[in-house]
């Protein structure tokens, strides 16, 4: 079954502040005692939501204004530690479709690529501009266009726009609906093989 | 910090190339896998995932598995306590039976520790691409390889065609020249780069560790310092290969015999760094300015030399560091400006990936007798592995430590991460010879952990606060490690 094509992302967002927001905050290792990724979104920033590791907030992502919101954003080096696929699985799971943040821990942002979830970088400044629509209009609607490499919205009467950046070969991947490597890679058996057979190591 | 221009090839560059396939038309590089390790945590699901798309393992002889993460180190009779934990084991299990898998399980008696069992079987070699579920899995390029950390969907890619799409990486080689001063271990240069260069410092970047100090580490000590590299940012971490790497390996169950060892040498000499390789950085740190360090924070970053404060809120001006300062404060309840040294413990634990190996163990052992754990102070020795452990009791470790107050147990990641019993309670203090300092991170969302070397931690547990261990053991130029 062919891939889709993910070129645009457009939907509502709510802002995560926060930088080097690690993997163990997006979800603590004591929700991975499982096979399966099912059912994972609950545990999303688990213990701040839970008011565990402080006091007791409405967490952003659990904000009624901010209901039905496919797009996070949040800071500096977004997704750092582990290399956990629990972590962007359970975001995805939670309802998210595309990560904004000034930048990414790189496991994750490969993780979250081969999940079809784009993973846009955007200048500090765009960052806090996009944090302000939130504040003052939790609704705004964003348009991540990886083709244009943009990021776009409205607040009031001003029209915003963001250059957006991402690793190589993750905006072409996802554009062409080649996400999900493994189609790909199952297509060089017989190249694999012959590298395999050369490598002393590998067949020894 | 700059490049620096040459016509030779880093190791990374050779180990590469040695190892496309081919390039993917989005600019990755489609890369052989040489040594693919797996657990209980991150692989059951791809498993599933190759169920599901009725696909086989390409080449079940170059995986490996272990249980390491849910283990406990108390009680390691199945079925576990835990339901879950238990679960996760039997579909490991389950797995490797079905696709052919060679499984170092409790029976085998070489289970332990992904990152330590790995390498003290022979497995890990100099030249290879390793890849792993796990984020550590850069503690393997000790030895002169390229170790990726991968989510669970590149695990089936591996399993499924021993390959993964994967863009380059640049390479920052990082110097530390001269002499470590005594006390002063790989851990503390590992969490010294981690503050100097930032927990992000490394995006995009494999680091080379080199210089004299470097050459000088043994084996598991290269494998401290490129296991934290992941806490720099940096996905991979490697020490060129050398005359320590060819003899740590000799012999070991894995490693190549005969004729095959003398062209595996040979091979493995001819993969380290030109003398004239060209890199996209070049950072430079003395070794001597390299003094204990401890981090009091909730990132790895976040650290200070023992004999430090930590920072005053008006060390930054910057609106958002202050939030971060503000944020690390109030969950680790400490004063901004205040001495680490004195910082009372709860709990102290010596062991993980970073340092749960056999050198580790002695390096305690052999400053810490007529020392005692403080009272009040819960004090764990985890060994990496099943072999570690059984080495250690031939040399009689296991019972310096007990009659010094720690408990001796079994081997898995233990208090690392909290998947396992071994959790902290409440918002306890734990020095720590782990890898991580996140909020939460050791199992009690309040937890806080203190990360430093195994021998200050020893420091920590029998003083009951944050000491500086060339002070405790009475370490002076000369006579430390």
């Amino acid at each position: 079954m062919p891939l889709e094509k993910i070129v645009k992302v457009e939907g509502t967002g709510v802002y995560v502040a926060g930088d080097d927001l690690d993997t163990d905050r997006i979800i603590p290792a004591r929700f991975m005692k499982c096979v399966t990724f099912d059912g994972l979104g609950q545990y999303l920033f688990y213990d701040a939501r839970s008011g565990a590791t402080g006091p007791a907030i409405c967490h952003p992502v659990d904000d009624p204004r901010h209901k039905g919101a496919t797009i996070l954003v949040s800071g500096r080096n977004f997704g750092c530690g582990s290399s956990r696929e629990h972590a962007p699985q359970a975001i995805r799971k939670f309802g998210f479709r595309a990560i904004i943040a000034e930048s990414f821990a790189e496991i994750f942002a490969g993780n979250c690529t081969t999940l079809g979830m784009p993973c846009v970088q955007v200048a500090h400044d765009a960052i806090e501009n996009i944090a302000s629509a939130l504040r003052q209009a939790p609704k705004t609607q964003f348009s991540i266009d990886l083709g244009a490499s943009t990021v776009s919205w409205k607040c009031g009467q001003t029209q915003f726009q963001a250059a957006l950046q991402m690793k190589a070969g993750a905006r072409e991947a996802l554009m062409k609906g080649e996400w999900d490597a493994l189609a790909q890679l199952l297509d060089a058996r017989e190249q694999v093989a012959a590298l395999a057979a050369k490598l002393e190591y590998f067949s020894a | 910090m700059g490049g620096a221009a040459g016509r030779g090839k880093s190791l990374f560059q050779k180990v590469w190339d040695a190892h496309v396939v081919r390039m993917l038309p989005n600019g990755q590089a489609q890369l052989l896998i040489g040594l693919h390790l797996i657990h209980e945590v991150t692989s059951p699901q791809a498993f599933g995932m190759l169920r599901d798309l009725k696909l086989g393992v390409a080449y079940p002889g170059r995986t490996f598995a272990t249980i390491d993460h849910i283990i406990p180190t108390d009680n390691q009779t199945e079925p576990f306590a835990d339901p879950l934990a238990q679960g996760m084991a039997d579909a490991l299990r389950a797995a490797c039976k079905e696709f052919g898998i060679r499984f170092f399980d409790v029976a085998s008696g070489q289970q332990g520790i992904v990152h330590v069992v790995g390498p003290e079987l022979g497995l890990t070699q100099p030249g290879m691409t390793i890849a792993c579920g796990d984020s550590h899995t850069s503690t393997h390029g000790a030895f002169g390889s390229i170790a990726l950390g991968i989510g669970t969907s590149q695990v089936r890619d591996v399993l499924a065609t021993q390959t993964l799409a994967i863009a380059p990486l640049k390479v920052r080689r990082i110097a530390v020249n001269g002499k470590l001063p005594a006390g002063v271990y790989a851990k503390d240069v590992i969490l010294h780069i981690i503050r100097t260069l930032g927990v992000n410092g490394g995006t995009g970047f494999a680091y080379e560790f080199g210089g004299s100090a470097i050459e000088a580490l043994d084996m598991e000590q290269r494998m401290t310092l490129c296991n934290m590299a992941i806490e720099g940012g940096a996905r991979v971490g490697y020490v060129n290969p050398d005359e320590r790497t060819f003899e740590y390996l000799k012999g070991r169950a894995y490693a190549p015999q005969g004729a095959a060892w003398t062209n595996a040498v040979k091979r493995w000499k001819a993969v380290a760094s030109d003398p004239d390789a060209a890199y996209d950085d070049v950072v430079n740190i003395e070794a001597r300015d390299i003094r204990p360090t401890v981090t009091w924070g909730i990132s790895p970053g976040q650290a200070v030399f023992v004999d430090e404060n930590v920072p005053a809120m008006s060390s930054t001006q910057d609106e958002k560091e202050r939030a971060a300062l503000s944020e690390a404060f109030d969950y680790m309840k400490l004063q901004p400006g205040a001495p680490i040294k004195g910082t009372k413990i709860d709990v102290a634990f010596i062991g993980s990936c970073t340092n749960g190996r056999l050198s580790d163990l002695r390096e305690v052992a052999r400053h810490i007798g007529g020392h005692r754990v403080a009272p009040g102070v819960k004090a764990l020795v985890v060994p990496g592995s099943m072999l570690v452990k059984r080495q250690a009791e031939k040399e009689g470790l296991d019972r310096v430590f007990t009659k010094a107050g720690f408990e001796w147990r079994k081997a898995g990641c233990s208090m690392c991460l909290a998947m396992n019993p071994d959790k902290l309670v409440g918002d306890q203090v734990c020095a720590s010879s782990s890898n991580r300092n996140f909020k939460g991170r050791q199992g009690s969302p309040s937890g806080r952990t203190l990360l430093m070397s195994p021998l200050m931690v020893a420091a920590a547990a029998t003083k009951g606060c944050v000491a500086d261990a060339r002070e405790v053991f009475g370490l002076g130029e000369g006579k430390g490690k």
